[in-house]
């Protein structure tokens, strides 16, 4: 008796639960579904029109997606080119260098730790264009920018360098501020992850034969903190495809022969400037999917390691 | 000499580190040297900004940049305090009602067994990945359609759901013993009393985490004021920051630039840097298993 009872009570408690589980959820559940979910349904449902904002969407099939892949020579020449040279330098290369950047900053005592990786950290709280003012004043083209007058007085270059007009320079200065403000939360996750190791593990790993820091750091470190490498591989392939603003500050949209165009300032030209809406809606589905896959990448790349 | 291993953690300094320093300081001169810059520029004076060649560091600070600032926006109409109320209010409503229902969904999906849950759970683990910039004209279309253009809402609605806010707060609220729960459920407690007296204050490092992170989102969007706001009167402090920034291209503006960008930059830097123990706490839990 006393034990259907007790499984009567236990059952009614499932599914008490059950119900509040939803009532608990439910208001985040709602606002994600009408501000992140519709819109990028709606993205791809509006990519397979031809909508310019003040006509109702008409419908084109595969047409957006195929002018995408067979007749947009700026996305395929500059965009799609300038957009992977970014991906890989900012995101690979800064994950890496964060990895780097938090690994070593472990080998430190925790006060010292704790001032440089709050100097590391601060410039991608300037993400976006609020520094832009910064950046146009240190590549000014005249002798009067900060780093024209730096390469002169050193006599590296005789003639003040253009920098935000010359096209070979462009994507370099894009890319290292991009560089310059990636050490964001995924950086902080691989600290934590790096500084929160089992240090019994160390020990242990000095007796088994392990000779140095490079060792350790592979053997032993890495395969501690993996669900910190993931996340940060997830944050590092978000951050290498969103970025666009920076470019379309200093350089204007479209930038000059489209040397620093990326995706997102492709959406913005065709979806704001050209109020081609459905074909920019094609262009962020695109994006969207690129995200995806290469997370999915890292993750299996990540994961494989075991 | 024999290796001696565990050089993580060290808990004082030895001469090991020297090296690591070496490698370090110049790398952190590096990321440093930018921000130095800008806050040397906003206190600069028009000579030093006019200077030739140019100068670094100031040599007689000034405020008359951020003077300057303030009366730019009484000769545009709309005092700068409109702005900042703006700003404020927007902040505060967003970052409240983000965490509420932040803590609310992570509590839920951690702590209490429901159909769907690890579809939804999954669903957000995707969306992290989400670009909202992707999907700035289906989501205007949206923020129309429900009449919040021009509104306080239409600043805040959007930014309030923030997937990977609830990913590390969810990550944190596993940590919470499920016999704790059980214990406060066998006393009698509805969830709605465990959520509120035993998971809250047990996570508040992921609170403070997921607030620096709608923070930095909120404070900084342009988006809102830029594309779901038409009355002047209603967009917000970094929207007439950045119409500063972008509109005084000579060198007399830059000084004021550099003020407005400073402006923009130190709230964000203070809050995280009261809440980075909490921070690195959190980030402790928040990896993708």
């Amino acid at each position: 008796m006393a034990e259907i009872a007790g499984r009567q009570r236990r059952k009614r408690h499932r599914e008490q639960n059950r119900v509040s589980g939803y009532l608990f959820t439910a208001p985040y559940a709602l606002v994600f579904l009408v501000f992140i979910l519709v819109p990028v349904l709606l993205a791809v449902a509006l990519s397979f029109t031809n909508f310019n904002a003040i006509q109702f969407p008409r419908l084109v099939g595969f047409l957006n997606y195929i002018t995408l892949l067979t007749s947009d020579e700026v996305f395929m020449q500059h965009v799609l080119p300038n957009t992977v040279v970014y991906a890989v330098v900012v995101g690979i290369g800064g994950y890496i260098l964060s990895f780097l950047l938090a690994w070593l900053l472990c080998n430190l005592t925790r006060g010292v730790r704790t001032v440089l990786a709050l100097i590391i950290y601060s410039p991608s709280l300037t993400a976006g264009v609020a520094m832009t003012v910064l950046w146009k004043v240190i590549f000014s083209g005249d002798q009067t920018g900060l780093l024209n007058s730096w390469l002169l007085s050193l006599n590296v270059i005789d003639e003040p360098i253009e920098w935000l007009v010359n096209t070979n320079y462009l994507l370099p200065i894009v890319i290292i501020i991009g560089l310059w403000s990636s050490m964001g939360i995924g950086f902080l996750a691989m600290i934590a992850g790096i500084a929160n190791s089992d240090e019994s593990l160390y020990e242990a790993g000095a007796i088994d034969g392990i000779s140095n820091r490079f060792q350790e750091m592979i053997y032993i470190t890495i395969p501690q903190m993996k669900p910190q490498m993931l996340f940060a591989a997830v944050m590092a392939v978000v951050n290498a495809f969103q970025n666009g603003a920076v470019s379309a500050m200093l350089t204007g949209n479209p930038s000059p022969g489209y040397a620093a165009q990326l995706i997102v300032n492709h959406i913005e030209d065709y979806g704001f400037l050209r109020y081609e809406m459905g074909y920019a809606a094609t262009v962020s589905v695109a994006l969207l999917l690129i995200v995806q896959i290469f997370s999915r990448a890292a993750n299996r790349l990540l994961t494989e390691k075991d | 000499m024999a290796y001696k291993g565990r050089h993580i953690n060290p808990q004082r300094f030895e001469r090991g580190q020297i090296k690591i320093l070496l490698i370090l300081l110049p790398l952190t001169l590096f990321m440093a040297l930018p921000i130095v810059f800008i806050i040397n520029h906003a206190f600069k004076p028009m000579d030093e900004l006019f200077a030739f060649p140019p100068t670094f560091f100031v040599r007689n600070p000034t405020l008359e940049n951020f003077t300057k600032l303030i009366k730019f926006s009484r000769s545009a109409g709309i005092p700068l305090t409109r702005y900042l109320f703006n700003s404020l209010v927007v902040t505060i409503l967003t970052v409240g009602l983000s965490l509420f229902l932040t803590t609310c969904a992570a509590f839920a999906f951690s702590k209490i067994k429901f159909r769907g849950r690890a579809l939804m759970l999954q669903i957000n683990q995707i969306a992290i990945m989400f670009v909202a910039t992707a999907v700035l004209i289906p989501r205007y279309l949206v923020i129309s359609k429900l009449g919040l253009i021009d509104t306080v809402l239409g600043h805040v609605l959007p930014l309030v759901a923030m997937p990977v806010a609830l990913f590390l707060v969810k990550q944190f609220v596993d940590q919470v013993p499920d016999s704790l729960i059980e214990a406060a459920h066998l006393d009698g407690a509805s969830d709605m009393k465990v959520y509120w007296h035993i998971v809250l204050p047990v996570i508040k490092p992921a609170i403070a985490t997921a607030m620096v992170l709608v923070f930095q989102q909120v404070w900084t969007n342009m988006e809102t004021s830029n594309y779901f706001t038409n009355d002047e009167s209603m967009k917000t402090l970094t929207f007439y920051m950045n119409t500063l920034v972008s509109t005084s291209n000579g060198v007399a503006g830059q000084g004021v630039s550099a003020a407005a960008s400073l402006i923009m930059f130190v709230p964000n830097l203070i809050l995280f840097i009261i809440c980075q123990n909490a921070v690195m706490n959190t980030m402790a839990s928040s990896g993708i298993k």
